[in-house]
């Protein structure tokens, strides 16, 4: 069973500010039913259309989610905008005297929740649904590019919450984010976020493609960027990979370890290619033979 | 607060009958069945008389009943088993709704360069039989399909799929922890060459398992050591727990009936009268065949860790597969390989009865349930939306 605080446990026994607000200012909305849990966060603003003067949401969600949005409403009210725009899901979190871990992501379907209503308010440019998988992004609002497509969420988001929470592994981002904990395809890419992040006080100058390369430099390149950026990714979950040979754009390896025979080889080609594209040439295809 | 205890298939409460069997085996006959004095030896016939008893209610012998500690073990040991005996073949099959035991290891030999072919399930729960016929070759090990599935309770046609693997000439394991005591089993005339049970399922305490093993089938421990069952499964014998199943299963025998009759009636009753105060439910594997004590219900619009607690509240102990209970982020894998809809898979519960659940507890869940999930729904915005349609 989890472990929820008292405060956790008496906002989902007697949620506050269940409901609509008819003419509200504002509503924000995030999550879906395939996600699991999904808030509508309805503001409603003072004459000088400054100040929060009542909030309101509905909430499908497990007890930590429903806490957390009843919370968020107490937490507004009375705010102005750009002071409410300041409290950070840590702040929700912290105002629950804590959430478990694995549900600190209900603390940040809130402030999305919030800040999404809020930038609607502004008349920030809302993006539509831009992409067709059945999930529906979770946070249609955000920028960036889908990382996990089991719930539609993005990279720029994703950054976000890294920074904010300090966050230093992917099964953090996972507790925090949802993403990455569907069929966890998205891992490496969540991994080299949180180095982006994280690392970015550290690290050198960002690497980019060459124009023009002889086959033989190219062929140089790929060997420095497996050996250098993709065997150690794949060492840290046990796997490994050779390279067995490059024909013009074609590049064929062999994986080996936890990789070989692994589900998800198919996707890890995949983000092989991508690096390889990224750093070498844009026209390179990956191709897994057999060991 | 009494407790309304409805989550049996999570495990059972000790029957006062097998807990008093089992007490005497702690501070006075303690001795060691393998010790060559009377102290021992007298516990020996006990450990003995126990294994004839598990015998009995599965149609088996007493030397084809191995004592281990838990079903998770019994499972391990029986798919280690069969890859120690064929090394030459690399394929296993499974199914896609498997209990964590067996889907985890099989999950874990692709690794190690085995094919796991996990067969899919219909809408009901109900496997896809020709599937299993499509992939079973020359190379199959093992099929390891469970008895019946512990989150709906749906049962497998064991027997019809245990004669098929045999024409094959693979073993065949089933994991059967949630149907002995429940559904009749008769080991004597069957294909099933292995099958794992565990005693904290049917009112035996936790830290008691077996795997019966076919005579004639050919067998690796998975724990060496010690002779203990024959050098099948070394290490000394837990003799009070076993001492234990042994009086469970003698009393599963006479209290099967129960089941099917008492047990079934209330769990009918709480399904039919759910489904009538409850809009936009469906029960998860009705219209299969299923095991008496089990229902699993969804409620579209809202999401069963949020219902669990509020049943909580009163005192009411179920269970669902919704993904926020397990602290994983998706539905459970039962669920999903059946396809239910996103739409009411959040919102999963199971209630799972026995022999001690009692007509008014039924009757309070039948009260107590349909406004919590109303309260549950006027606070979703999917909810909402749906009782504006309504009108």
């Amino acid at each position: 069973m989890w472990d929820y605080t008292p405060t956790v446990k008496e906002h989902f026994l007697n949620p506050r500010n269940v409901g609509d607000i008819p003419d509200a200012d504002t509503v924000g909305e995030v999550g879906s039913l395939a996600c699991g849990d999904a808030l509508k966060l309805y503001l409603k603003l003072d004459d000088n259309k400054d100040r929060i003067v009542d909030a309101k949401f509905q909430t499908f969600g497990c007890a930590s989610a429903i806490a957390s949005s009843s919370a968020l409403t107490e937490m507004v009210k009375g705010k102005t905008l750009d002071e409410a725009l300041a409290i950070s899901n840590q702040d929700i979190a912290e105002f629950l005297g804590g959430l478990p871990e694995e549900k600190m992501h209900c603390s940040v379907m809130g402030q999305e929740a919030l800040e999404v209503a809020i930038a609607k308010y502004r008349g920030h440019e809302v993006k539509p649904h831009s992409h067709d998988h059945d999930h529906g992004p979770a946070y249609p609002d955000q920028e960036g590019t889908i990382v996990c497509k089991c719930f539609g969420i993005t990279d720029v988001f994703l950054k976000k919450v890294i920074e904010t929470n300090k966050l230093t592994t992917a099964e953090q981002v996972t507790h925090f984010t949802k993403a990455g904990g569907g069929c966890g395809g998205c891992i490496p890419r969540i991994k080299e976020l949180i180095d982006e992040v994280m690392g970015s006080r550290q690290t050198e100058e960002p690497r980019k493609r060459p124009e023009k390369l002889s086959n033989m430099k190219k062929m140089q390149m790929i060997q420095e960027v497996l050996e250098r950026d993709i065997r150690p990714l794949l060492w840290a979950d046990g796997g490994d990979l050779e390279l067995i040979d490059i024909d013009g754009p074609k590049v064929q390896v062999a994986f080996r370890k936890a990789c070989a025979g692994c589900a998800s080889s198919g996707h890890t080609s995949r983000v092989v290619e991508q690096k390889l594209r990224d750093l070498v040439a844009e026209d390179i295809v990956v191709e897994e033979v057999a060991a | 607060m009494k407790e309304i205890y409805l989550d049996n298939n999570a495990t059972t409460k000790v029957d006062e009958a097998v807990f008093e069997e089992m007490c005497p085996f702690f501070c006075e006959l303690y001795g060691n069945p393998s010790s060559m004095h009377f102290f021992g030896g007298q516990v020996q016939q006990k450990v003995d008389e126990a294994r004839r008893r598990v015998a009995a209610l599965l149609g088996a012998s007493p030397d084809e009943i191995i004592f281990t500690a838990c079903g998770t073990e019994s499972d391990n040991a029986a798919i280690r088993s069969a890859l120690e005996v064929f090394p030459e073949k690399r394929h296993v099959i499974t199914s896609r709704v498997e209990h964590p035991a067996v889907l985890t290891q099989c999950r874990n030999l692709t690794q190690r360069g085995y094919r796991v072919s996990e067969i899919g399930v219909d809408s009901e729960g109900r496997l896809d039989l020709a599937e299993l016929k499509a992939v079973l070759d020359a190379d199959t090990a093992i099929v390891s399909l469970m008895y019946a599935n512990n989150e709906t309770g749906v049962i497998f046609p064991i027997e019809e799929i245990a004669a098929i693997v045999k024409a094959k000439g693979a073993l065949f394991h089933t994991d059967a922890v949630q149907a002995v005591g429940k559904v009749p089993i008769n080991l004597a005339a069957s294909n099933i060459d292995m099958l794992s049970l565990s005693g904290h399922k049917l009112h035996a305490p936790k830290g008691i398992g077996v795997l019966y093993l076919r005579r004639g089938t050919p067998f690796r421990p998975f724990l060496v050591g010690g002779h203990q069952e024959k050098s099948r499964r070394a290490g000394t014998e837990n003799t009070a727990a076993i001492i234990a199943l042994g009086k469970a299963c003698e009393l599963a025998g006479r209290t099967m009936e129960i089941e099917n009759t008492q047990v079934k009636a209330m769990r009918d009753r709480l399904q039919s009268e759910l489904m009538a105060r409850i809009p936009h439910a469906r029960i998860n594997g009705g219209a299969a065949e299923r095991l008496p004590n089990t229902l699993n219900i969804a409620f579209e619009f809202v999401e069963g860790e949020a219902i669990l607690l509020l049943l909580n509240e009163l005192g009411i102990c179920a269970s669902s597969g919704s993904a926020c209970t397990s602290g994983s982020l998706e539905p459970s894998h039962v669920l999903r390989a059946m396809g239910v809809p996103f739409t009411c898979a959040h919102g999963s519960i199971r209630f799972s009865l026995s022999r001690f659940t009692s007509d008014t507890e039924i009757d309070t869940v039948i009260r107590e349930l349909p406004p919590i999930i109303a309260h549950l729904r006027q606070m979703s915005p999917f909810g909402r939306e749906f009782l504006k349609e309504q009108g």
